[in-house]
């Protein structure tokens, strides 16, 4: 696995085309570092020019900005924009809705103006440019239900590019009741991943994971590192860990073609 | 004595339309309590969004049943207004039937009203049974008990006796015209109440002018009345809806503000050539409020919405948090918005033009920190609300009222933004360990 950082590439007096922006859960936590390190071997693979921050990275701030502490998020906003703007960023590329919609859209607002991109986005811009192929493999005819990121889809529209990806696995898509622009939050959003939820009947996401068991899947497709948390959380709860497996696309896409 | 008419009936149409532009007045003033509103932006696309959202409707019809229906009544009011602007000019000028001389169009027109009228009561039958029959879950939560559950049902009740009288009047008419009678020409056509009709056979000439006439009046009174009642009610929304679809968020859901004056201060405090004590000098104003803990905090949009909401709950039924039981309902928190906004009106009306303070505001008093936490900012309520309303946008400024003027957030959220001040994520991770993962196998 080749992770070239944006330091050792300005070292070398090279600028790559993309910045990967890996995001604290894609960096942290035990489950999300393996979406990245998906992530990064399709990159490999299709010879994209990239690197990545590393520890130079910070959090977005987007829990601090959805937890109404403004002061955080902007104190951490304006140092990652400072980092961004000295090594002339222009192209972003991320994993996380959460940093996709808070580099994309409040990021401008003070200062860092770059091209934002989800990664979903990104790989079927790939496959359409032929950088990478992709062929179902193991995943030929599997029934596969895919959830909405509230960021990804309600917050910026986008919808279709994850479904392409998962059909062009010649995958069976299933949709739950709830989806695309009704899509049903994993939970998580809004600050909620670091505390407990309110009381209520119960939690969101087993409310959700429910509604995805309904299309009786055997793999729930996420394109976010949190849901992918909530959602695994969901299916051990109902014990259907041994038959149903939670994968970010870029894994199913990676695990796809053996990478 | 023959202008007697004429004369209540511009009296009273005085009376029902001064009293409308008295509350819009204070409507107004309400709204403008609060702060400026970013509404800058595509003027263009702010005209389509009305068009499309307000006029067209085309987020009602996400819910086809309840959205046709609603079409059909909004259509019925719409084109029904027409017959009103009949009524008025005969009402003033005492004359019967005056867009008569358009004949054959005249005819149609009459004709679509009666249809329009039909439809609308079989829609406005389908909409009580959906309230009180069926019991959509939607509308039995918590905040819709009394008031708002009253409102909701007199509201269809006025509209079913409106175009009862309407489809009275005409079948009367129609009768009158039959027999020739003076001052009633023939003119209309009469597809619904001629059905109607020989309810009122062999009544005496003197009798059906008597029941036609009382029709027309109380048609036309119920309309002022209703014109009135709106100020009252969550109906509303008949007005509202097209300023508030045309004002609408246009920046993308996930986009929400960033607050200009923390922004000034975060560059002073980032910025080591800068000179903390000449700061200080310059801005000499009043310190700002960060957040909302009262209707005033918020802007007049966001205010304007909850004028404009009407209570229909598809926010709330796609709420994460309500769908698990938990208290928040973004419809509550526009009713609370409201009712808070009325409560402070109503305060300054009694104290000559200003607010004196009375204990209360919108935190605590109305909406609870509970409901505030529970938000998961998904952006569900914003996609379902069929006039573009914004609850979201109040929940996040009363967060920050919460945390940056109280720190009262939750103590977990109080160890996560810790967390991110010191290591640069919300976990209790070094930050030098942020590319461990890539040597990881």
């Amino acid at each position: 696995m080749n992770v070239p950082t944006m330091a050792s590439l300005f070292a070398e007096g090279k600028q790559p085309e993309v910045l990967f922006w890996v995001g604290c859960a894609g960096s942290f936590d035990d489950r999300a570092k393996k979406i990245t390190k998906a992530f990064v071997k399709i990159l490999n693979q299709a010879k994209v020019s990239f690197a990545v921050l590393g520890t130079e990275e910070s959090c977005t701030g987007d829990p601090a900005k959805r937890a109404g502490n403004e002061f955080l998020f902007q104190m951490q906003a304006m140092t990652n924009i400072e980092v961004m703007n000295g090594y002339e960023v222009k192209k972003v590329v991320t994993t996380c809705p959460h940093c996709f919609n808070t580099l994309k859209n409040e990021y401008p607002g003070l200062g860092g103006n770059y091209e934002v991109i989800h990664h979903t986005t990104f790989l079927k811009q790939l496959l359409e440019e032929g950088k990478i192929s992709m062929e179902g493999g193991s995943y030929r005819g599997k029934r596969i239900t895919f959830h909405d990121p509230c960021y990804l889809g309600r917050a910026n529209g986008i919808f279709e590019a994850p479904r392409e990806l998962i059909q062009k696995l010649d995958a069976e898509l299933v949709e739950m009741k709830s989806c695309k622009k009704r899509g049903l939050c994993c939970g998580a959003g809004g600050a909620q991943m670091f505390k407990e939820p309110e009381e209520g009947k119960k939690d969101v996401n087993i409310e959700r994971t429910e509604q995805a068991l309904e299309t009786q899947p055997e793999i729930i497709a996420a394109a976010c590192p949190f849901c992918n948390t909530m959602m695994t959380d969901g299916v051990k709860n109902k014990e259907k860990e041994a038959s149903i497996k939670v994968m970010d696309v870029a894994e199913l896409i990676a695990d796809a073609e053996d990478l | 004595m023959s202008y007697i008419p004429n004369i209540v009936f511009a009296i009273f149409l005085a009376l029902g339309i001064g009293y409308f532009t008295k509350n819009v007045k204070k409507l107004i003033r309400n709204i403008r309590l609060g702060k400026e509103a970013d509404v800058d932006g595509d003027k263009g696309q702010r005209w389509k969004n009305m068009a499309r959202i307000a006029l067209g409707q085309t987020k009602m019809v996400v819910r086809p049943i309840a959205g046709l229906m609603h079409i059909i009544v909004y259509l019925g009011f719409i084109i029904i207004n027409i017959e009103v602007l009949e009524i008025i000019i005969d009402g003033l000028l005492g004359t019967h039937r005056i867009f008569a001389f358009m004949g054959g169009f005249y005819d149609f027109l009459i004709g679509s009203f009666e249809i329009l009228a039909l439809l609308v009561i079989i829609a406005v039958i389908v909409f009580w049974i959906r309230r009180n029959m069926i019991k959509l879950q939607r509308f039995i939560k918590p905040e819709m008990q009394g008031w708002p559950k009253k409102d909701g049902n007199l509201i269809l009740y006025i509209e079913l006796v409106l175009m009862l009288l309407f489809l009275t009047m005409n079948a009367t008419d129609y009768q009158l015209q039959q027999m020739g009678a003076e001052h009633y020409s023939e003119a209309g056509s009469f597809p619904v109440s001629q059905f109607i009709a020989p309810l009122f056979d062999g009544m005496s000439q003197a009798t059906l002018i008597a029941v036609e006439r009382s029709a027309w009046w109380l048609h036309i009174l119920g309309i002022l009345f209703f014109l009135n009642y709106l100020y009252f009610s969550k109906h509303l929304h008949i007005l509202l809806a097209f300023p508030n679809t045309f004002y609408g968020k246009l920046k993308p859901n996930g986009q929400f503000s960033n607050v200009e004056a923390v922004t000034n201060e975060v560059k002073l405090m980032l910025d080591p050539s800068a000179d903390p004590f000449a700061a200080t000098a310059e801005d000499d104003e009043e310190p700002g409020k960060f957040g909302a803990s009262d209707v005033m905090d918020l802007n007049w949009v966001q205010l304007m919405n909850a004028y404009t909401c009407t209570e229909c709950g598809r926010c709330t039924s796609e709420c994460p948090a309500n769908q698990t039981g938990k208290k928040l309902s973004p419809r509550k928190i526009m009713m609370d918005t409201r009712d808070r906004l009325e409560e402070v009106g109503k305060n300054m009306d009694a104290n000559g033009g200003t607010f004196e303070p009375d204990g209360k505001q919108l935190l605590d008093d109305y909406i609870s920190r509970e409901e505030l936490w529970a938000c998961t900012t998904c952006n569900a309520c914003v996609e379902a609300c069929p006039v573009s309303i914004d609850p979201l946008s109040i929940i996040l400024e009363m967060r920050r009222f919460l945390v940056m003027e109280q720190s009262a957030a939750p103590s977990e959220l109080n160890n996560m933004m810790g967390n991110l001040e010191n290591n640069g994520a919300p976990w209790p991770f070094n930050q030098m360990d942020r590319l461990n993962w890539a040597q990881e196998a």
